[in-house]
């Protein structure tokens, strides 16, 4: 670790607030302009938690997003939270991105800049993959601890241990710096920004970043650097509803009892 | 980094992770077999079950049982535990040497970490959370995935072409305990240093009050139409006098009524129970896909229009206020004992 403390990254990202979101009809990519949206929940445990990590060990909390330029808006707020940058990569070159190629414009900038920590959140509450943590350590070649409840840090001996939700329960595990984080409910409550911290934020550098900016070979950005894409979007197929019982609910009930005994999902007094 | 591996005839087969725990297969990748043996049997490739782990072969037979033509086995002290770093490396050296054209893995929580870091190392596509699968005309896999309130047909350009999909998602095939598949032993060189995280320690998981949801037989799920957390007592009892596990939609885990552990849906679980009651749930499809495997699907809503009539098999309109007080007391009258037959799954 460098004498300025820890060197924090969280990978955030601006979300849809409402679940009526919109798909473009042509390119079968979520429509994100003009739509009301708010910091994704996951990221903004992660954004408190990098929080209270520089406010235990000092450091610096850097926070990156790559979207349309409305998601300044989400940098702003974990600025206003007590984050001490931000960084908001936006070109059109990377509109339609998958999460190999969405995670591949985080990696060339997040590996030309220091760091101890990696924080993503679980999921985003959009698309819900929970991908680009693992991509993205796998791209810089660290370790990866994903659904982290609890973290402990070591800084002598540079090492995080970790409570981790399991499919059997709860991991504790250790491993070295620099290593990346997802988030799990649970890890922490993240505060609300004060008024200070609304008005500090306006003073905190935001650097706004092109895919020229990034380096490298434009394929490998956008839709055109996406091995997987959107072919088609249809309705779900719907169940014919076999009854519909509505009116006296003594008779709904006792229509539903028999429904059940019928079914032998519950046996009969007689 | 690897250079992307576009569609080419050299890859060929159709894998299935199928991992195990404390030496015990995850049900998912049982059903990722029967989900694989449909789109192996198109595309007239084998379906190739990979198993990793220490001392595991007695597994083998459940394998080739559930649809397996071939089981790749990889037996290590160092794959005793999963460690995303291992599971990574074993698989991606396996893939690039045998180059197969699927792969799926089982949505656990380890298949999460585990499939999206695979993929980034093969700069390859992975789709997760699939409920269907098929081949299209040019011989892609089409992965279809919740997108919204619609679904989406997702292909992957690259291979192999990776997925994933939740446990109960897809069903396993009527096992064949007289089936043989060919058994190939793979020798791996793993290092100590090759696993950067070490595992210390495990907490098992507390007894869960509200019972488990994902092989329970009959599920009481509420929505937000249930107003406030000190109605869940008559869910609670409902539930009680069923026998059944309580399950809940993301709004009521958003407003901390019930615990992340019983959300059913595209950001929870996916449960396919004998029976399951809807309690004031409109049916978003983010809910919906979650649960519409369900044989039985009873919906209790005051909309007549709510979207869970659509996938309901008996639609109630109503207040469920008025209604589960009723039904309450008319189960205490009527059922001396309420039991399950375990047996008549899909009646």
């Amino acid at each position: 670790m460098s004498k300025a403390g820890l060197r924090i990254i969280v990978c955030i990202k601006q979300v849809p607030a409402i679940q009526d979101i919109k798909i473009d009809p042509i390119t079968h990519t979520l429509i994100r302009e003009s739509m009301p949206s708010m910091l994704n929940p996951w990221d903004e445990i992660g954004v408190e938690e990098g929080i209270r990590l520089r406010e235990k060990y000092g450091g610096e909390v850097t926070v990156i997003t790559m979207g349309p330029m409305q998601a300044k808006e989400a940098i702003l707020r974990c600025l206003a939270m007590g984050a001490d940058r931000g960084i908001i990569i936006s070109d059109k070159a990377l509109a339609g991105a998958d999460t190999i190629a969405t995670a591949y414009a985080l990696y060339m900038q997040i590996k030309k800049m220091k760091y101890d920590l990696i924080i993503c959140g679980k999921i985003s509450t959009d698309s819900e993959t929970g991908h680009i943590g693992p991509h993205l350590a796998e791209l810089l070649n660290i370790p990866q601890i994903c659904y982290v409840k609890k973290v402990d840090l070591d800084i002598e001996k540079r090492r995080i241990i970790a409570h981790k939700e399991a499919d059997e329960g709860i991991e504790i595990v250790e491993a070295p710096l620099p290593v990346l984080l997802t988030t799990a409910i649970g890890l922490n409550k993240p505060r609300l920004p004060t008024l200070k911290g609304i008005i500090s934020s306006k003073r905190k550098e935001v650097k706004v970043l092109t895919a020229k900016d990034l380096g490298g070979s434009l394929s490998n950005y956008g839709l055109r650097g996406s091995p997987t894409f959107v072919d088609e979007v249809f309705e779900p197929p719907s169940r014919k509803p076999e009854m519909i019982f509505q009116g006296d609910p003594k008779e709904v009930v006792e229509k539903i009892v028999q429904v059940l005994l019928n079914k032998k999902l519950i046996s009969s007094r007689s | 980094m690897l250079e992307k591996s576009e569609e080419n005839p050299n890859h060929k087969g159709v894998w299935v992770f199928t991992e195990q725990i404390d030496g015990k297969l995850k049900n998912v990748g049982l059903e990722l077999l029967g989900a694989g043996r449909k789109i192996a049997d198109k595309l007239g490739e084998e379906l190739v079950a990979v198993l990793l782990g220490y001392k595991v072969i007695e597994l083998v037979k459940d394998l080739e049982a559930y649809g397996a033509d071939k089981v790749i086995l990889v037996e290590h002290e160092l794959l005793e535990q999963f460690t995303v770093d291992a599971y990574t490396k074993v698989l991606a050296e396996l893939t690039i040497k045998y180059k197969p054209s699927v792969l799926f893995i089982g949505g656990t929580l380890n298949g999460r970490e585990l499939a999206p870091r695979l993929a980034a190392r093969l700069n390859t596509g992975i789709t997760s959370d699939c409920v269907d699968f098929d081949i299209n005309s040019d011989g892609h896999l089409t992965h279809v995935k919740p997108f919204g309130k619609l679904m989406a047909k997702i292909i992957c350009k690259t291979r192999p072409q990776i997925a994933t999909a939740k446990p109960n998602v897809f069903k396993k095939l009527e096992p064949n305990w007289d089936r043989r598949a060919k058994i190939v032993r793979e020798e791996i060189k793993i290092n100590p240093e090759d696993i950067r995280t070490k595992i210390l320690g495990r907490i098992e998981a507390n007894k869960n009050p509200y019972g488990s949801i994902e092989d329970a037989d009959v599920i009481v799920a509420v929505g937000k139409g249930l107003c406030s957390k000190e109605n869940l007592k008559l869910i609670q009892e409902l539930a009680d006098l069923l026998g059944a596990s309580v399950a809940c939609t993301r709004p009521v885990v958003d407003r901390g009524w019930l615990p992340s552990s019983q959300q059913v849906g595209q950001s929870g679980k996916t449960v396919a129970p004998k029976l399951y009651i809807a309690i004031g749930i409109s049916g978003a499809t983010y809910h919906t896909v979650g649960m519409k495997n369900s044989d039985i699907i009873i919906a209790v809503n005051k909309d007549p229009k709510a979207p869970i009539f659509q996938i309901a098999t008996y639609s109630i309109v109503g207040d469920l206020f008025k209604i589960l007080p009723l039904l309450i007391d008319r189960l205490k009258k009527e059922v001396k004992e309420v039991k399950l037959s375990i047996t008549t799954k899909g009646e």
